[in-house]
């Protein structure tokens, strides 16, 4: 399609090389902004004065800052652990079962994915009143595991789409129970959408302001959560430090997710391409 | 695909642990909020079970009907104007080079793995009083006035006002349509790259213009992708509640604001359970719709 004199070129039109070089600048602008001015040697955040590390260092030495951030980091830890068992579990299933009510089934598991995430937030908020359950850690990591169940089901199904059920059938032939196949054949091929499906959770779960907002509680504030009563108090190059270096880790994680699915497709990819 | 009465123990076993969590933390707390929506509020703002509907009249009551209709206004208007940007963008984006296309959706997907909150939190920095816009135009302002003294004109312009761009509905629509704008692009790009692209190709050799074929021809063939990515915008502009909170006034509050407001400060669980659900009824209404266009693009895929 890239033949020189293709009517349909439009990306070489000057107007259409406007209109998304004035997207992407509407798209990035905010936010380079916001990572160039965490460097800034200003307090007042708009002219430039000069590089500095000042602002890095002061949100590393603000003490609640470090305790959200450890808080943050206990959550997705716990909760990306048990989501991402739950959710390839529950991927399997719907990749591999046909059965009664299935689509009411599915429904039901993928509306969390759907749900405006502020009727989630208080839903637990009342629940978790109801069961007579204080908010805290404890709160905040159980619903981050049941908003980032489907999710992982999601990545782990779409996985196991590309997947050979010769080989199981193969390995049973050869005389290997079920489990085993699902531990020496499944499994290892799962890999990748397993890796994949846990950062996904991970990164979902430190990022997660609105559900974590309503099923926290005093004393556990995780990082998004005081990031935002920094920005409620007043709009600083510490909230930009602190800011950006929740981009950088995400951004981070989910390259590494890439890279690590891009590599467990390659074969697939290429097969199907090829074909 | 198998029978689940081939394999009752492998069913079971992949079954149990993943319902039993999504039940005890999803879909019972929803049952939980639907019961609260029949209640009432006690004189100490607890919540007392009961059968009526007063919640939901409550909430059609012109003040809060206001809120609701706002928040339509709000989310059609982001879907509007993401219509406009996205459209444009995932043509260029379709029709680019191959080697740059990649590049380029690559760059539509980046702000997603940024968080929501910060990407919110960025537009305070650019439109607030001192912010980049506000600065921007002061300069652009004395630079003007300079050279209109220069030519006789002094004080023509007079004192720079900055504009109030931050804390009022405008705000909220750019920061809904800066969050939303991928969920858009992605769709219609997707349907644009699939599309048979001899069918523009007759249309041209048929002696239609560039325009005609586009309206006619490529807009028809897109629609499930340009359908389905607007009505996704326009949920998650409905449901939202960080965007109005951080970047809207007291007259931008949103339908998740008066959510979040009955289960904080005003303590109306009976009353927030009730508009939550109406949200939620909204939210499926849109999806149902969606999920139609959804079915017909993959039909399209198959043919």
């Amino acid at each position: 399609m890239s033949r020189a004199g293709n009517p349909f070129d439009y990306a070489r039109r000057w107007w259409m090389r406007a209109i998304l070089a004035a997207s992407f600048l509407f798209l990035y602008f905010p936010i380079v902004a916001l990572i160039a001015f965490s460097f800034n040697n200003s307090k007042r955040n708009i002219n430039w004065r000069g590089f500095t590390l000042k602002y890095y260092e002061k949100a590393f030495a603000n003490e609640a800052l470090h305790d959200a951030f450890i808080n943050s980091m206990i959550v997705a830890s716990i909760s990306t652990l048990v989501s991402t068992v739950l959710g390839a579990m529950l991927g399997i299933l719907l990749y591999r079962f046909r059965f009664p009510l299935k689509g009411a089934y599915e429904g039901m598991v993928h509306l969390p994915i759907v749900i405006p995430e502020v009727c989630m937030g208080v839903a637990l908020l009342a629940f978790f009143a109801a069961i007579k359950m204080p908010l805290g850690l404890t709160t905040i990591t159980v619903s981050h595991i049941a908003f980032t169940i489907p999710f992982v089901a999601v990545v782990i199904r779409a996985r196991m789409a590309g997947f050979d059920r010769s080989l199981e059938e193969a390995a049973c032939d050869l005389g290997a129970g079920q489990w085993q196949v699902m531990r020496d054949i499944t499994l290892p091929y799962l890999k990748p959408g397993l890796i994949a499906g846990a950062m996904l959770a991970f990164t979902l779960s430190l990022d997660d302001f609105v559900i974590t907002f309503f099923t926290s509680g005093p004393g556990s504030t995780t990082f998004p959560i005081k990031i935002y009563s920094m920005v409620r108090f007043s709009v600083t190059p510490e909230v930009n430090a602190a800011s950006t270096l929740l981009i950088v880790l995400t951004l981070g994680l989910t390259v590494v997710a890439m890279w690590v699915q891009s590599r467990g497709d390659g074969g697939a990819g290429a097969r199907k391409e090829g074909a | 695909m198998e029978n689940w009465r081939d394999n009752r123990s492998l069913f079971a076993a992949l079954m149990v642990p993943p319902t039993f969590w999504l039940v005890l933390f999803f879909t019972l707390p929803l049952a939980l909020v639907w019961i609260y929506s029949f209640g009432e509020r006690g004189p100490q703002g607890q919540t007392l079970l009961a059968f009526s509907f007063a919640n939901y009249a409550r909430a059609l009551e012109w003040i809060h009907l206001g809120i609701l209709f706002k928040s339509l206004a709000i989310a059609a208007l982001t879907t509007a104007i993401s219509l406009l940007i996205g459209l444009p963008v995932a043509l260029g984006i379709a029709f680019a080079p191959k080697r740059w296309r990649g590049l380029l959706l690559v760059l539509v997907i980046l702000p997603f793995w940024t968080n929501l909150l910060i990407r919110t939190y960025a537009w305070i920095a650019v439109l607030r009083t001192t912010g980049f816009v506000n600065t921007g135009l002061e300069g652009a302002h004395g630079a003007l006035s300079a050279l209109l003294a220069g030519l006789g004109w002094p004080e023509a312009l007079g004192q720079f006002e900055p504009l109030s761009l931050l804390y009022n509905q405008r705000a909220v629509v750019v920061g809904l349509v800066y969050v939303h704008l991928p969920f858009l692009i992605l769709p219609v790009y997707a349907s644009l790259e699939k599309l048979d692209r001899s069918y523009l190709e007759a249309s041209l050799d048929l002696g239609a213009g560039h325009w005609r074929t586009l309206v006619s021809v490529l807009i028809p063939l897109a629609w499930p992708g340009i359908a389905s990515g607007a009505l996704l915008v326009f949920i998650l502009s409905l449901g939202t509640f960080l965007t109005p909170d951080l970047l809207g006034g007291t007259d931008s509050i949103m339908i998740g604001n008066l959510i979040a407001q009955q289960f904080g400060p005003s303590r109306d669980w009976p009353f927030g359970a009730a508009i939550s659900f109406l949200l939620m009824y909204l939210t499926f209404a849109v999806l149902w719709v969606r999920a139609g266009y959804a079915n017909r693009q993959q039909g399209q895929v198959t043919v």
